[in-house]
């Protein structure tokens, strides 16, 4: 009985005190959403990666390298396409990262954690914003792609499970952005492993140029980079490529599911390193 | 019926590796009551006030907060609480208002109601006008008010503050211990942690002083001074020609004082208010006249010097600028 009383015994009148109600992981989660949105609002540069950015590499790549890149049968700016909107989903850990480091930085995650809330929707408010954002990205490339000759030429359901494939790869992706953004302390540091992993990783693949141009060894890494069989599966869903290059290796003549299995992969891996790095930084 | 405490420690014990960061700290804190936590920088007040607001699980030991226990009852400590972290913790993108309606959101109160609260806070902290601005134009005083609103949206009976005016001016200071004594007036139990001696005197009913992470003293202000033994006794005598005659009569009673015979003052140690009365009473058998006799008390700077052989307030500017939570050390 005391229990009950206690509370009550506070001076102000009980007309005053709001009733607290968990409102569940889900709606909590939208409302982290909401919070990511405005401050996409109030700071619009925070969306030159997933626009300016992009097109940018769209119109270099097509008009500078376009010619002196053999892609077989399918026009150069076809093929590129899909290698840049790979490389937008693989910079969705970027913005997570950068976004989780500013927070953990600025004690607001302790804030949250001192709330009777679902602890989990400071992270997944976090992943369905930081795979807006990259949804964003994907739309401003699908624009800028048809207006340079680019069209989906295969089925309505391939060209779905393309962009599904996208999402999951970006969802991945996101963890990894969990991972480095619990690890590092400043917003530098994040941009500095970023960038010095983000690069290679998007490069050494079949994103800009055919893997079967690159040495041998470094073609070989190609072939194995997860975002290769993202970019390949992609290209084959929507029809801008004849089909996996005779005599490339094996996850690149199966590239749909080599995708899904590299995301699904990455997702077992690096969520639970990222949720403990997580719980690590922030409960001492 | 006697009302159970709003706070309890009992044992709390916090280690990072080999480095006992809490050390056994135990103490209750009465419905209503102001408890300040006082200890210099890395004394271990962030990390105690973590643990019992169930940000950092301790090692051993536990709390209760409004009769919750943070280990088998996290979200009861949760929903009975508010925490205004050492760093405003406040979204500096958002609106004042955004900032408060996001937490309450999250509280699950209904949007109505929300609003209501929300603008009534922004008003009792005279951040009204300030309400619909990006807090990155606040100044430093307005942060930590609406930090203060934010902790306040669900009117929770329990507030813990981690020194909540470090970092301010004076002015600004001053305006928040007015709106904490408010807070107190409405019936909130508050925990603050502080570096100064001073918020602590001005605020606190109880004081438990913290080094190293073990509790080294605790009590009313006035104990604590009381219990420094370090009170002076200031006498001045009426006519210059008593003064070699009081000095005697003090080292008759076995107290050395300090002679100043131009201002006809005595300066002596004295136990309290006993010792006091009877000197007195043997200065009055001896024929002196006095024209003032009195009990100065140490400051609670003195008591923090004789407890802990160094000022509270020595390293306190290396924490005004945010600095991590003494907690995040490793």
């Amino acid at each position: 009985m005391t229990a009950v009383t206690q509370s009550a015994a506070v001076a102000k009148p009980a007309a005053d005190k709001p009733t607290i109600v968990n409102t569940g992981l889900l709606r909590q989660s939208l409302v982290m959403v909401r919070r990511n949105l405005t401050h996409i609002k109030r700071q619009p540069e925070m969306l030159l990666d997933v626009t300016i950015q992009p097109v940018m590499f769209v119109l270099l790549f097509a008009y500078v390298f376009g010619g002196s890149i053999q892609t077989g049968g399918t026009s150069y700016r076809e093929w590129l396409l899909p290698g840049i909107m790979g490389q937008t989903m693989a910079f969705a850990s970027f913005v997570v990262a950068i976004g989780l480091t500013n927070d953990l930085g600025k004690g607001i995650i302790d804030r949250f954690r001192s709330l009777p809330m679902h602890q989990a929707a400071v992270l997944v408010g976090r992943s369905l914003a930081g795979l807006l954002h990259s949804s964003i990205g994907i739309v401003v490339m699908a624009v800028t792609g048809l207006a340079i000759g680019w069209r989906i030429r295969g089925s309505a359901i391939d060209a779905v499970a393309a962009f599904g494939l996208l999402l999951l790869f970006g969802f991945a992706m996101v963890w990894v952005g969990i991972l480095v953004g619990s690890k590092m302390r400043s917003v530098e540091a994040v941009n500095g492993v970023m960038f010095t992993t983000m690069f290679p990783l998007t490069f050494v693949a079949n994103t800009f140029a055919p893997a079967e141009a690159m040495t041998p060894w470094l073609r070989r890494i190609a072939e194995w980079n997860p975002i290769s069989a993202l970019v390949q599966a992609v290209r084959q869903l929507w029809g801008n490529v004849d089909g996996a290059a005779p005599g490339s290796a094996w996850p690149l003549r199966h590239a749909p599911w080599m995708s899904m299995g590299w995301s699904l992969l990455i997702i077992a891996i690096v969520a639970p390193i990222a949720l403990r790095a997580y719980r690590k930084r922030t409960a001492d | 019926m006697t009302s159970p405490p709003a706070i309890e420690a009992v044992n709390l014990v916090k280690r990072f590796g080999d480095k006992l960061a809490v050390d056994d700290v135990s103490f209750v804190v009465p419905q209503g009551t102001v408890l300040g936590l006082l200890g210099p920088n890395g004394a271990g007040k962030t990390t105690t006030v973590r643990m019992m607001t169930t940000l950092s699980p301790p090692t051993s030991g536990t709390a209760r907060v409004a009769g919750h226990d943070i280990r088998t009852d996290p979200d009861g400590v949760r929903r009975s609480m508010g925490l205004t972290g050492q760093a405003a913790t406040v979204d500096e993108l958002l609106t004042g208002l955004e900032n408060l309606r996001l937490i309450g959101s999250l509280y699950g109160i209904n949007p109505r109601q929300l609003r209501r609260i929300a603008n009534e806070l922004l008003e009792r902290f005279s951040l009204s006008d300030a309400g619909d601005k990006v807090v990155k134009s606040y100044s430093g005083g307005m942060r930590r008010r609406l930090d203060l609103a934010v902790s306040l949206i669900a009117v929770p009976p329990v507030l813990f503050l981690d020194e909540p005016t470090t970092g301010l001016d004076p002015r600004s200071r001053l305006e928040l211990w007015e709106v904490l004594r408010g807070l107190v007036d409405d019936g909130t139990t508050l925990l603050l942690t502080t570096q100064y001696l001073e918020e602590a005197d001005r605020l606190a009913d109880e004081i438990v002083v913290i080094d190293h992470g073990r509790v080294i003293a605790a009590g009313t202000p006035l104990q604590l001074k009381d219990a420094s033994g370090q009170a002076a006794l200031v006498v001045t005598v009426s006519n210059a020609a008593d003064i070699d005659l009081a000095a005697q009569l003090l080292r008759d009673a076995n107290v050395e004082a300090h002679v100043d015979a131009a201002a006809r003052q005595l300066t002596a140690h004295a136990g309290g208010l006993s010792d006091m009365t009877r000197i007195a009473g043997e200065f009055e058998r001896a024929g002196i006249e006095v024209d003032d006799i009195g009990l100065k008390r140490p400051s609670l700077d003195d008591v923090f010097l004789a407890l802990t052989g160094r000022r509270a307030e020595e390293d306190a500017d290396a924490t005004d600028t945010d600095t991590e939570p003494e907690g995040a050390h490793r």
